[in-house]
């Protein structure tokens, strides 16, 4: 039989008010039925196109060429709207990341799934709502009946993701393309989320699993196809790809990606273990006793809700402390008190020596310069009418004259590996990692004793953040800064950490040494969340889990 | 969740009041602050002996300190009671009643065509399927909202009526006498409403829901109206509701311009007589209609969008 999805030198180019822009660039794969097939890359690579390609929807302004672009042995190059809309939903379904905006905020979960019932009148409208609870039944959502008249906000990531993914099989379509499907989601989650889409597959469907993360591909896929640039650089069985990489492109990926076993070394552009340029600059020593940051007995509540129970922890000067939490784990709230933007309603913290938490924001002022912080999205922390230089600038020593000023930035900018010609740029004409660089090119301009990274990387590709990782560790070691370092990734904060406070529902259930914790979680939660954990089997480093 | 929200209601309830209270207060003030006696007012042509004047004082109790008199205003008007006209020696209330129903009816119909036409150009408009009749649309609909009004009823007069008889020139006979009016008032309305639809449809076909729909199999129209059309109904909601405010200006002068019976004759005579019962009640009436439609625009929301529903 032939492959449920044949694509033969697939070109895709979008036409732009600056010319013609060449997504896709000669890609030929298939999926055979009942089989994944991973597209690995990362943002512009071209894989969610390629995706999008299969169902007709491109996006506007694509131009379409392939020398065969065949779905059930059917040629789709010369389909009109009308033969589309029988593919989509019917033949194709897609899942795409995060629910809370790939599903209609507007609209009940049942509504959503029951369009797809009767667009191609699979049941008649009398047992379409006993169907969908069927169906979200079958992707093991709680209480379908009742969620069924709920609407995406009021579930969880996790409950979302599964009704979306209940409509996008509603169809019973042979082919289920689902695009970073587990992007927004806390670790537990995902594995939930990976284990049902194995589940699909396991009753015959076909997968193609758009995604930059190798670790999740490693999970589900047979075969996985690196793209880069609207290219393929390499394609193979998951396994072999994963332990014997041959492209450069594809150990560089696979060397980005942070765990413990990447403690110590770069990430970015060291493709081998125990090259020289491997090693990250040796830190000044950490003395436990000399501490920048004291809190204690950390409590938020919002009504009845206490978001942070009795939280306490010590920073020492230039140590970096990872804050490990999934969303809701009360970790942000607890950054927000400790960069004293929020006061907490119990509990004390002592920021070099100076009560910090509970004084007006007059006594905090002479230190602010002291305490910086780097955010997720730093983007929408940046004037958008300031530029580059002047984003940077502001964090500048008052002292620093007029005159110096300009210099003063373009060696900032020089440090975090930018040019001078940035200077005069606004931040959103920077690419992501650009922008994080500016974001820390900014906190260390005061020379602070304590930087905050709230999610830092979370939003950059591995290789980007491969690189932010890397100057992070740099900067740390020439500075000699503390970090207080919060992600729900593990890997990221093993690689980077020298202790860790695991957090879960507002508490800390687990703090010490980085090692010691990852490797022997007292907690059942901290266990739960490393065997969640996809596990990623790469060459030098056998079957071990990635933090 | 489907429970009424009944504190959103009383906060706008409450809310609405002290607006209907500035209202009338900053036209008594107004009014109070305008040249001329209120008694030559009241006499007007009349008859004028100083023994008329002095019953007219008694009656309307003119002799009291003007607090006083803006205190009892305040409390008829809570009673409900709107006063009696100077000019025509009948209960305010009275008057407005014959005359405001057909200034109500002009004023729903035009609100009514306008928002069908608003949604009728959005939804053909929207999206990058007619570049052409989307651009023809715009410039349309410019023209529109910076025309005034009345000229757009003079010229739909001269052509629909003068030349082609279609409609009659004036009057309040039938659903004819209404059509030129209400399309009058109707256009401008759906010129700007249909640019802040189609704005918000194009917003939400770039979200990925919408892609999500597509993926689907839906039909690109029933994308558009189920899932694109409800997302841009919260901006065009608030605007609708202050439409419907500057509506009712606008039927006063389209009143004029068609000839037709209505609050707009009843208030434009009672401004220049000073007829100051009968512009405090049009004042205060004004106000009403638009906190009530603004509340309803509100409730609207909560109705549109199930997000805003938590309280």
């Amino acid at each position: 039989m032939a492959p449920l999805v044949t694509v033969e030198d697939l070109h895709v180019d979008f036409d732009t008010p600056t010319g013609r822009v060449a997504a896709v660039r000669g890609v030929s794969f298939t999926v055979e039925r009942g089989e994944c097939v991973a597209v690995v890359g990362e943002s512009g690579s071209g894989k969610s196109v390629t995706a999008r390609t299969l169902v007709g929807l491109a996006g506007p302004g694509a131009r379409v060429r392939a020398a065969r672009l065949e779905l059930a042995d059917t040629d789709v190059r010369a389909h009109r709207p009308r033969d589309w809309r029988r593919v989509r939903g019917r033949l194709a379904g897609l899942v795409s990341q995060d629910a809370l905006v790939s599903l209609d905020p507007l609209r009940t979960v049942g509504a959503e799934i029951g369009e797809v019932l009767a667009t191609h009148e699979i049941v008649s409208r009398r047992e379409r709502a006993g169907r969908v609870t069927h169906l979200l039944d079958e992707v093991h959502l709680p209480e379908p009946e009742r969620r069924a008249r709920q609407y995406p906000h009021q579930l969880s990531g996790g409950l979302r993701q599964r009704a979306l993914i209940a409509s996008a099989i509603a169809g019973e379509p042979a082919l289920l393309i689902a695009d970073e499907p587990t992007t927004a989601l806390d670790v537990t989650v995902q594995a939930q989320i990976l284990r049902l889409l194995a589940e699909r597959r396991a009753a015959g469907v076909s997968l193609l699993l758009i995604s930059h993360d190798l670790a999740v591909v490693a999970q589900v896929a047979d075969r996985v196809l690196v793209l880069r640039d609207g290219r393929i650089v390499e394609h193979g069985p998951t396994d072999r790809l994963l332990r014997e990489p041959t492209h450069p492109y594809t150990r560089q990926l696979l060397a980005a990606v942070p765990s413990a076993t990447s403690r110590g070394r770069r990430l970015a552009g060291a493709a081998r273990v125990g090259d020289a340029r491997a090693t990250l600059p040796a830190r000044p020593e950490v003395r436990a006793d000399d501490t920048v940051l004291d809190a204690g007995g950390l409590t938020k509540r919002y009504g009845e809700h206490t978001v942070v129970r009795d939280v306490s922890f010590t920073v020492a000067r230039g140590e970096t402390l990872g804050l490990v939490g999934e969303s809701g784990s009360g970790k942000s709230t607890v950054a927000r008190i400790v960069a004293g933007l929020l006061d907490a309603d119990a509990g004390t913290v002592t920021f070099e020596e100076t009560p910090w938490a509970g004084v007006p924001e007059r006594a905090r002022r002479p230190l602010r310069r002291r305490l910086q912080i780097i955010s997720q999205d730093p983007l929408s922390s940046f004037d958008p009418r300031y530029t580059v230089g002047r984003v940077v600038a502001e964090n500048l020593d008052p002292d620093v004259g007029r005159a110096d000023r300009r210099d003063h930035v373009v060696d900032l900018l020089r440090r975090v590996g930018l040019g001078a010609d940035l200077v005069d740029r606004h931040p959103r004409q920077l690419s992501g990692g650009q922008r994080q660089r500016v974001a820390i090119a900014r906190a260390i301009a005061p020379r602070p004793s304590l930087i905050i990274c709230d999610e830092p990387v979370s939003a950059l590709d591995v290789s980007v953040q491969a690189q932010v990782l890397d100057l992070l560790a740099e900067l740390r070691a020439a500075d000699g800064t503390a970090l207080l370092f919060i992600s729900h990734d593990l890997g990221v904060v093993h690689h980077l950490s020298d202790r860790v406070l695991v957090m879960h529902d507002g508490a800390v259930v687990e703090q010490g040494p980085v090692g010691d914790i990852f490797t022997y979680p007292r907690h059942d939660y901290t266990r739960s969340l490393l065997n969640a954990l996809p596990t990623l089997v790469t060459a030098g480093r056998p079957e071990e889990k990635h933090p | 969740m489907s429970r009424p929200p009944v504190r959103a209601v009383a906060r706008r309830l409450g809310a609405g009041l002290v607006v209907l209270w500035v209202a009338a207060t900053a036209a008594y003030l107004a009014l109070l602050a305008a040249p001329g006696d209120t008694v030559d007012n009241i006499v007007a042509d009349g008859a004028d002996t100083p023994q008329i004047r002095a019953e007219i004082i008694a009656e309307w109790g003119l002799e009291r300190p003007v607090i006083l008199q803006y205190l009892d205003y305040l409390r008829r008007l809570g009673g409900g009671d709107l006063g009696r006209s100077y000019l025509l020696q009948r209960p305010v209330a009275e008057v407005i009643g014959e005359q405001i129903a057909p200034t109500l009816t002009l004023a729903v119909a035009a609100a009514g065509l306008g928002v069908l036409l608003a949604l009728l150009i959005a939804v053909a408009t929207a999206g990058d399927r007619r570049p052409w009749l989307r651009r023809v649309s715009s410039g349309a609909e410019l023209l529109l909202v910076s025309t005034p009004p009345f000229l757009i009823g003079l010229l739909l007069l001269s052509v629909l009526s003068f030349r082609c008889g279609l409609f009659p020139v004036s009057g309040d006979q039938g659903i004819a006498a209404l059509v030129l009016p209400a399309v009058t008032l109707a256009l401008p309305i759906a010129g700007l409403l249909a640019q802040v639809l189609r704005d918000g449809i194009d917003k939400a076909l770039d979200e990925p829901f919408v892609l999500t729909a597509r993926a689907r199999g839906v039909r690109e129209r029933t994308v558009l109206v189920r899932h694109a059309l409800r997302h841009a109904l919260l901006p065009a909601v608030t605007l609708a509701g202050w439409l419907f405010g500057i509506l009712l200006g606008g039927a006063v002068i389209v009143e004029q311009v068609f000839g037709r019976p209505g609050l707009g004759q009843v208030t434009l005579t009672a401004v220049t007589t000073r007829d100051m019962p009968v512009v405090l009640a049009v004042v205060t009436l004004s106000a009403a209609v638009y906190v009530a439609v603004n509340t309803v625009a509100d409730l609207a929301y909560l109705l549109v969008d199930p997000r805003l529903r938590r309280s």
